[in-house]
């Protein structure tokens, strides 16, 4: 693990401050200047405490000379992945203020009458409204919050039950490997959307049950490949060593093998953070996955489907309907794609320059 | 390699065996009145649910509603999709063709632009084809299908109207459907070619263009990928060396001793491949309102109509499992070091 070690024995470098600094002064500036911006802010301290804690956090991360920081800058690719999603990571601790919740569940999108066509960007409405007049600004904001939280549920499970799965079955391997290798199997006979189709059809709507879905599609992937890697680094000799000194079951998997097969999964996971939400917004979009007027991006898209070829003579009146929320979920793919390279290329130097 | 594909193929009963007791699993979430609609083949029944119930068991334990459910699948029936408004089996003999053919004509493409794509990419290595084949392909990983999907509709549909969405055109649907019109393999554009029908063809590859698009893009960006790694691991070999030494052409050492032995990993890619693809098209088809397996699954999901949801399932399931036990026989068969372990 000597890779992700921070050298917490140097303070903060002078070089954070500046950049705090400025974006301190920036923020002060749109405050004073505005007094609606200031309205929003004054209202609602503690999320603009959680903004600045996050801003902290990440100029921190990128400023203390860690070895995983000094590796994920010398990519640009890499930087544009940790940019994409330091932007996403602000826009979820700042959607209370970015857009102010009108009802008091703030994830249920907004709509203003019932006027069946979408209507463009106006004053208001900077992304135009969705059919049936959903704010598409509003579902893009607060669709970022949901998105965060189907990935880290969904990533969190199915890692979980493919760490637990995969390192019993690697380490002991025989007959019980051998059902679990046959129960992934099962799982991996379908395709991930199409099992995810049939879990949210016999379970039924709303976000919870989507979840659910993509977690039973997640894990095998995640139990193969630490099975795979454990069994190349359970025959090596520091885990004999440590078997020969009396080290229990327990302690090799959790202290020798856990920790010496773990990269590839962590990176696995990286992308899936990703791949998540395109699987979540593409039930949403087939009208499986949030309920109606939910905050999800999949859903911003489906709200608008059947106006997709717009009017006769003017086939792109409604682009922005399709543009603005598949955008941002383009954006959230690419960003943790990216970071998961980042990641590999970092964790695995093996794997080092190829693509 | 008997014994190798032996032990594929005894596994493969296994992987339907489980495949069953997760779908039926699954159905326990339900209430005994809707699952009692598996058992449905006809749409009068619906006013006898308690009778039903009751005549297979629906009230009893579970390990024996399973074995008379198993019973029902093996005897064909799978229940009456309200969704297709037909038997869930004859749905799927109705719908599956369709969704092949697309599945064939989604493949090509995607095999011979990504191979040759990355194939260039890493005989140029860090010259343009190979920043242009990394660009593109990292970009085109985050799309997502059904976003680029509806923006192929708008563009050639709704723009340009070259590729509308459906099936065929009125009239050539209606020649289909007549006498004149024989059916020999249910694949419409190899029928229509049979029957000397070439506007019917032409016809039927203008409606499948659009979903072709949508995934070949899409799916088109992992084959790149790999096809490059590949070829960069080939191409640092000794037999390449030797094969230069020996004074061959360069397309000789490429085309000859390089990408034949860098098209292995890519065979089992395509299985992969294959698998998305069928994900795909459930997406694919319903925007394009493409009659086939894919589109005919996703409502039924949103209708609740479950006998057509996990027959859906099922069938898929057992499409992809026999597309990867292809892909094994096929990697044993280019790649003798796999026979031996």
């Amino acid at each position: 693990m000597t890779v992700l070690r921070v050298p917490i024995n140097r303070s903060l470098p002078l070089r954070a401050v500046p950049v705090l600094l400025v974006v301190a002064l920036v923020v002060a500036a749109v405050i004073s200047v505005s007094p609606e911006v200031r309205a929003r802010v004054v209202s609602r301290p503690l999320d603009v405490v959680a903004f600045l804690v996050v801003v902290i956090a990440i100029v921190a991360f990128w400023s203390i000379p860690s070895d995983l920081a000094k590796r994920l800058k010398r990519n640009p690719l890499s930087i544009t992945g940790f940019t994409i999603i330091a932007l996403f990571v602000i826009v979820a601790t700042l959607a209370p203020v970015l857009a102010p919740p009108t009802s008091r569940d703030p994830y249920l999108i907004p709509h203003e009458g019932f006027a069946p066509d979408p209507q463009p960007p106006r004053a208001g409405h900077p992304l135009g409204t969705t059919g049936r007049q959903f704010d598409i600004f509003y579902g893009i904001v607060w669709g970022t919050r949901t998105s965060f939280r189907v990935a880290l549920f969904v990533v969190a499970i199915s890692t979980t039950v493919g760490l637990i799965l995969g390192s019993v079955a690697g380490y002991y391997g025989g007959r019980l490997d051998e059902i679990v290798m046959r129960v992934t199997d099962i799982f991996l006979a379908f395709p991930g959307l199409v099992l995810a189709v049939v879990v949210t059809a016999v379970l039924g709507k709303g976000l919870d049950k989507v979840m659910i879905a993509i977690a039973i599609v997640g894990w095998p992937t995640y139990a193969r490949l630490l099975r795979g890697e454990i069994l190349s680094v359970k025959q090596r000799d520091y885990v004999e060593a440590a078997r020969a000194m009396g080290g229990g079951d327990l302690r090799i998997i959790f202290r020798h093998v856990i920790p010496n097969s773990i990269y590839p999964f962590l990176v696995v996971a990286a992308f899936d953070m990703g791949v998540v939400v395109l699987v979540a917004a593409a039930l949403s979009f087939l009208g499986l996955g949030a309920e109606f007027g939910y905050a999800d991006w999949g859903q911003l898209i489906n709200m608008s489907r059947s106006w997709i070829l717009g009017v006769p003579g003017n086939p792109f009146i409604y682009w922005y309907t399709v543009v603005f929320p598949g955008t941002v979920i383009f954006l959230f793919v690419l960003g943790w794609n990216l970071l998961g390279d980042a990641f590999r290329d970092i964790l695995d130097p093996r794997l080092r320059g190829q693509t | 390699m008997t014994a190798f594909v032996g032990r594929r193929l005894i596994l493969l009963p296994v992987v339907a065996f489980g495949v069953t007791v997760l779908i039926f699993a699954l159905l326990q979430f339900l209430s005994p009145d809707q699952r009692a609609s598996l058992y449905v083949t006809d749409p009068r029944q619906f006013d006898r649910i308690d009778s039903i119930i009751r005549a297979h068991g629906l009230d009893k334990p579970v390990h024996i509603q399973y074995w008379n459910w198993l019973k029902e699948l093996a005897h064909g029936n799978f229940g009456w999709s309200k969704t297709a408004s037909m038997r869930v089996s004859e749905a799927i003999g109705a719908f599956f063709p369709n969704t092949l053919e697309l599945t064939i004509y989604m493949f090509i493409p995607i095999i011979l632009i990504g191979l040759w794509l990355g194939t260039k990419a890493a005989v140029h290595r860090d010259r343009f084809a190979d920043h242009f084949s990394r660009f593109f392909a990292i970009s085109l990983r985050g799309l997502p299908s059904f976003v680029w999907g509806l923006i192929v509709l708008m563009l050639f549909y709704g723009w340009l109207n070259w590729f509308p969405p459906g099936r065929l055109s009125l009239d050539a649907d209606l020649y289909v459907r007549s006498d004149q019109f024989r059916t020999y393999t249910r694949l419409l554009t190899v029928d229509a070619l049979l029957n000397g029908q070439v506007w019917i063809f032409l016809d039927a590859l203008r409606h499948m263009a659009g979903p072709i698009l949508t995934l070949v893009l899409v799916e088109m960006a992992l084959l790149v990928r790999i096809t490059r790694s590949s070829m960069l691991e080939v191409l640092r070999q000794d037999y390449v060396r030797t094969a230069r030494a020996k004074g061959l052409a360069e397309s000789v050492v490429i085309m000859k001793h390089a990408r034949r032995n860098a098209l292995i990993p890519v065979i089992t890619l395509s299985s992969l491949l294959f698998v998305g693809l069928l994900g795909g098209v459930v997406l694919a088809e319903t925007i394009f309102n493409y009659p086939g397996i894919g589109k005919w699954g996703a409502e039924a999901a949103v209708q609740l109509d479950v006998p057509a949801v996990t027959g859906f399932g099922m069938f898929i399931a057992l499409v992809t499992v026999l597309g990867n036990l292809a892909a094994d026989i096929l990697y044993a068969a280019v790649d003798p070091r796999i026979r031996v372990q």
